[in-house]
This record gives C-alpha cells, structure tokens and sequence, in this order.
C-alpha cells in the first residue's frame, strides 16, 4: 500500500532498552517489590515476545514500558532518551478490551489522529486500510457491545496501528479467546506485524503463541523477575499455523523454552508458589502428550 | 418511530395481561366500593369484635369501604375536566416541577463532574453535601418559605433539591466508575485534559445522568404536591383555586368531595410516570450504544 510506504521512515525507530529496573509497591514493612534489577533489550523493527508464568511481574513490566507508572529504580529508555509518561509513541493492548463502548468501531479507530488534531486525507485512508485490514469493514458503523471478543481486539489492533506507534506493546491481548479465534487471531496479527514491521513487544503466558509469534523470545523467571535466557526463534515468514506444527525447528525450540519454564517453575516450586505449581501441572500435562 | 413502538407495545401480550390485571383490580374496587361494606354481614361480625378491640365501630371493613368508587371518580374527573382550576393545577405543578428540575439538572450535573474530576472541590465541597444530603427536602420546607421571597420560589426550590441530590450523586458515581483503562488509552494516543473531559468522562457519565435524572424526576413529583399541601398552594390570592394539584388534594380534601381525591391522585400518578418515561425515552436516544447488544 502507497500510503502506508509512506508513513514508513527510512530507519525504523523504537528500541527500547531497560536497565535494572526494580518496581516495589507498598510502604514500609509492606513493601513488596515485584519486580528487581530487571535488564533487557526490544529490538528496533523486530517482534519482541515474553514468556514467563503468570505472576511472574510481566504486567508490570508493561505499566512501566507503556508509562502508566515509574520505575522504583532504574532506567528505560526509548532510543536513547528516558521515556516520561504515557504517550503516543508506546501504545499498549491489554487483555480486557479498553475500545470506548460509546464510540462506533470506526470512531474507536480515528480516535488518536482526530485527539491531535491530525484528521488528514492520509490518516483517514490509513484508518480505511487498517479497518479493511483486520476484516471489519462492514462492522464500522457497530458499538464495541455489538461485536465479538475477537472483532474487539482486532478493532483495537487497528485503534492502536493507525497512530503508528514507534513500539506496539502487548498485555496477553488474546487471552479468553476460545482456542479457534486465537489461532486466527495470531495469523491476523503476524499479517500486520509482517506487512509494517515495527517494534512490537508482545506479552504472553503460552508457549506456542510465543513461538508462533517471536522474532526473539525472552523467557522470564519468578522472583525476581529477571530475563533468564532469550532465544532467537529463526522460523521463516510468513507464518502459518498450519506450517508450524508440523515444523521440527519450532517443536525444538519449544522444547528449549520449555525446559528453562520447566527448571525455572521447579526452582519456585521449592519455594511454595502457587503460580510454579499450576506451571509444572501443565508441563507435566503437555509432556505426556508428546 | 412512535407509531411503531406503539404497535409492538399493542401488539405484545404482556401489555394485555398488564391490562386486564388493571381491569380487574377496577372491577373488584367498583363492587367493593358500591356494596359499602365488602363483606356480608354476617361474615364480618367475628372480624368486628376483635377490630372494635381497637377502637373501630362501623358495619364494614374500615380502609376501604369509604373509598369512593370508579365510576363516581370516572365521573367526577369528567366534571372537573371542564374546569379551569384543574388545568390550571396541572400547569402550576408541571411548572414548579420543571422550574426546580430543570435548575437540579442545570446546577448539579456540572456540580456532580467538577466533584468527579477535581479532587480540591471534592475535599471542599463533598463533606458539606454529605451532611445536607439526608434532610429530607420537606424539612426545607418552613425554612425556605422564611428564605425566599414569594411562596412560588420556596416550593420550586423544594422540588430543586428533590432532584438535585440525586442527580449530583449519579453523576459524581457515574464519573468515578469510568475505567481506568479508558483513561489510560486516550491519554496515550494523545488527548488533552479537555479532550478526555470531552470525549471520555462526559459520554461514560450519561448512563448515569440519564438514571439519575429520571430518578429525580420521580422524587421532585412526590417533593411538589407535599410542597403544595403544606404550603397553602402558593400565592393563592392571585391565582385563586389553581394551587398545583397537591393543592388540589387538599382543597378536595376540605371541602369533602372525596371522588376528586382519587382524580388528583390519580392526576400525579399520571404526570410522574408520562415525565420518567419521557425522561428515559430520551435517555435511550442519547445513549445509543446501551440498547446496542
């Protein structure tokens, strides 16, 4: 598409580097830090995917990169410079659906450029094309109440694309789909993510979503919440789901991952989380199938 | 639009069930009230001995039997149709009603968002209307008569306060409920303090202002027709018998004609439920996206 060739600038920007972040809440003795000296990397123009058990601080990760809180210590930085506050640059989808229920799909979607003022042709056409894109087009005119779970998120995909953010960043978006709609989901989203290749900082509990997905893929570890090892997952796009089951180099590095998740959950396990031990039930569980 | 509804209310059989249940209810009023006594005699002697216990010494049951029936109010509210004092009671009531409403609406849904989105006004001002809220607005009614200037200001401000507590605390409830992550989404991509105000705080708020509202409206009914009685039906020297139709209660009640009683009753009941439901119709055009599901 001419116009999103465009929007696009020769250097893709949006790294964002983390530099031992720690984030505590509470005070005094029932200071809790969830998350301690966390360092990490999302490449520029790469699809950055974090896998860890749940619990494990990953949402808090996102309220820090997205700007909705401040470290307790530490750094983050957006190509160099600190970043402040929520803004356009970094938007966030998070696993309940924020689409305004008062404004149609479409008006959900024009929200940002008409909010600064930016209500172009070109916005306008890029909002059209991101719509079409996410297959809603004959649902501009419906109220987020009247579409599906899977609709919403894709409408919030487009709500959050079309103010083409230097880093997309999300929060287990696809979590309480039921098993198809994610997988379309996932090849919806891969689509977008290969046709405008932008930082994308994607958070989830599932391994196969985060293998499916991940350009790179940081496994998490609990307490403290710390990248415990990152795997470049070198798998050929245009993804399909259909191709990746089948596909030995994806079944091996699931298998990697799991193995860290799996060390990683037995560690906590022996520390009495709860978290750790719904983990090594699964794992447990999934090994047996295969 | 309306002749449509109309047709799907007419045509739905919980309306008919809805009126036939009326229709029955008047039927069995019009044979109780016309028999006088609603039981025979000799059926009633045994309740007579234990209600004379407590005082009461008629031939029939004592809380009906009095009540005039149906038909002579049928009657009566023909009779009265004519007359002007009773047009004129339904305009000065439907006047103080929408004088006091109107100013609740006016002053308390910008009180009620200014309470929800400055934290300041809350400290200053939230405690003081906390501890005016539970007065009841018939408690205001000698001190007001005292404050204002003419009785026809007391009594639209009674009627004001009726509605507005409601309205302000729907308001200020609704604001508050607004998630956080709607919030957090505008702010992000881009919005203004006045934009969020704009297009966040003051679409999420309408449910409420629009509940809060048609809740109000019912109480500034209940607040006006006791304003009427207690207060003589305001400048009464003027408008002669046309006080507001709690006046018109009371002026039936003195003068002993009980069928216009249950006509001025009647009378509200109807202006309160046409007022609410023409409140919440326009709600519903206002908040488009509740009906959507």
């Amino acid at each position: 598409m001419s116009h999103m060739a465009v929007s696009r600038p020769a250097i893709v920007p949006g790294e964002i580097a983390v530099q031992g972040v720690s984030k505590s809440y509470g005070a005094l003795h029932l200071r809790k830090e969830v998350v301690h000296d966390c360092s990490f990397t999302i490449e520029r123009a790469k699809l950055t995917v974090m896998v860890g058990p749940s619990g494990c601080g990953k949402s808090t990760l996102t309220r820090l990169l997205a700007g909705f809180e401040q470290p307790t210590r530490g750094k983050i930085l957006l190509d160099g410079a600190p970043i402040a506050g929520p803004n356009r640059d970094r938007l966030v989808l998070f696993q309940e659906t924020a689409l305004f229920p008062w404004m149609t799909t479409w008006e959900n979607i024009l929200y940002g450029p008409r909010a600064r003022g930016e209500l172009t042709r070109e916005s306008i056409a890029f909002a059209e094309f991101l719509l079409a894109k996410v297959g809603l087009h004959d649902f501009r005119d419906k109220y987020p109440g009247q579409l599906s779970g899977g609709m919403q998120r894709r409408a919030e995909l487009a709500r959050a694309m079309v103010n083409n953010p230097k880093v997309m960043i999300l929060d287990e978006p696809f979590r309480g789909l039921d098993a198809m709609t994610r997988e379309l989901m996932w090849e919806y989203y891969a689509r977008l993510y290969e046709e405008n290749r932008r930082t994308n900082f994607f958070v989830t509990t599932d391994i196969d979503e985060a293998v499916f997905l991940a350009d790179r893929m940081l496994v998490m570890c609990n307490s403290p919440t710390q990248v415990r090892a990152v795997i470049e997952v070198d798998l050929p796009r245009p993804r399909k789901f259909a191709d990746l089951v089948e596909n030995d180099r994806a079944n091996d590095i699931k298998k990697q991952a799991l193995s860290i998740l799996h060390a990683e959950a037995m560690r906590s396990f022996s520390r009495g989380s709860k978290a750790a031990a719904d983990f090594v039930e699964a794992y447990l569980k999934r090994a047996s199938h295969q | 639009m309306i002749a449509g509804r109309l047709a799907t209310i007419v045509t739905d059989r919980s309306f008919w069930r809805g009126v036939a249940a009326i229709l029955v209810f008047l039927i069995l009023w019009e044979i109780g009230a016309r028999s006088k006594q609603w039981m025979a005699p000799e059926f009633f002697a045994p309740f007579k001995n234990i209600l004379g216990m407590i005082g009461f010494k008629k031939d029939y049951l004592p809380w009906v039997g009095a009540i005039p029936a149906p038909s002579a109010v049928l009657a009566s509210w023909i009779q009265v149709l004519g007359q002007k004092g009773y047009w004129q009671s339904w305009y000065m009531s439907f006047f103080r009603v929408m004088g006091g409403f109107i100013a609740a609406m006016i002053i308390g849904i910008p009180f009620g968002l200014v309470l929800a989105v400055s934290r300041i006004t809350r400290w200053v001002a939230f405690p003081v209307f906390e501890v005016l809220r539970p007065i009841p607005p018939l408690a205001w009614v000698p001190a007001s008569i005292i404050f204002w200037p003419t009785q026809e200001l007391a009594i639209t401000f009674i009627t004001f306060l009726g509605a507005f507590y409601t309205i302000v605390i729907n308001v200020l409830g609704g604001a508050r409920s607004i998630d956080v992550r709607y919030f957090q989404a505008a702010q992000s991509m881009g919005s203004s303090r006045w934009d969020i105000f704009r297009r966040i705080i003051l679409p999420g708020t309408l449910p409420s202002i629009v509940v809060g509202s048609a809740v109000g409206m019912g109480i500034t009914w209940e607040v006006v027709v006791a304003a009427e009685m207690i207060s003589g039906g305001g400048a009464s020297g003027t408008i002669g018998s046309g006080g507001g139709l709690g006046f018109f209660i009371w002026n039936s009640y003195v003068g002993g004609s009980y069928e216009q009683i249950v006509v001025g009753m009647i009378s509200i009941g109807i202006a309160g439920f046409a007022s609410s439901g023409l409140l919440r119709w326009l709600g519903r055009y206002a908040t488009p996206w509740l009906k959507a599901r």
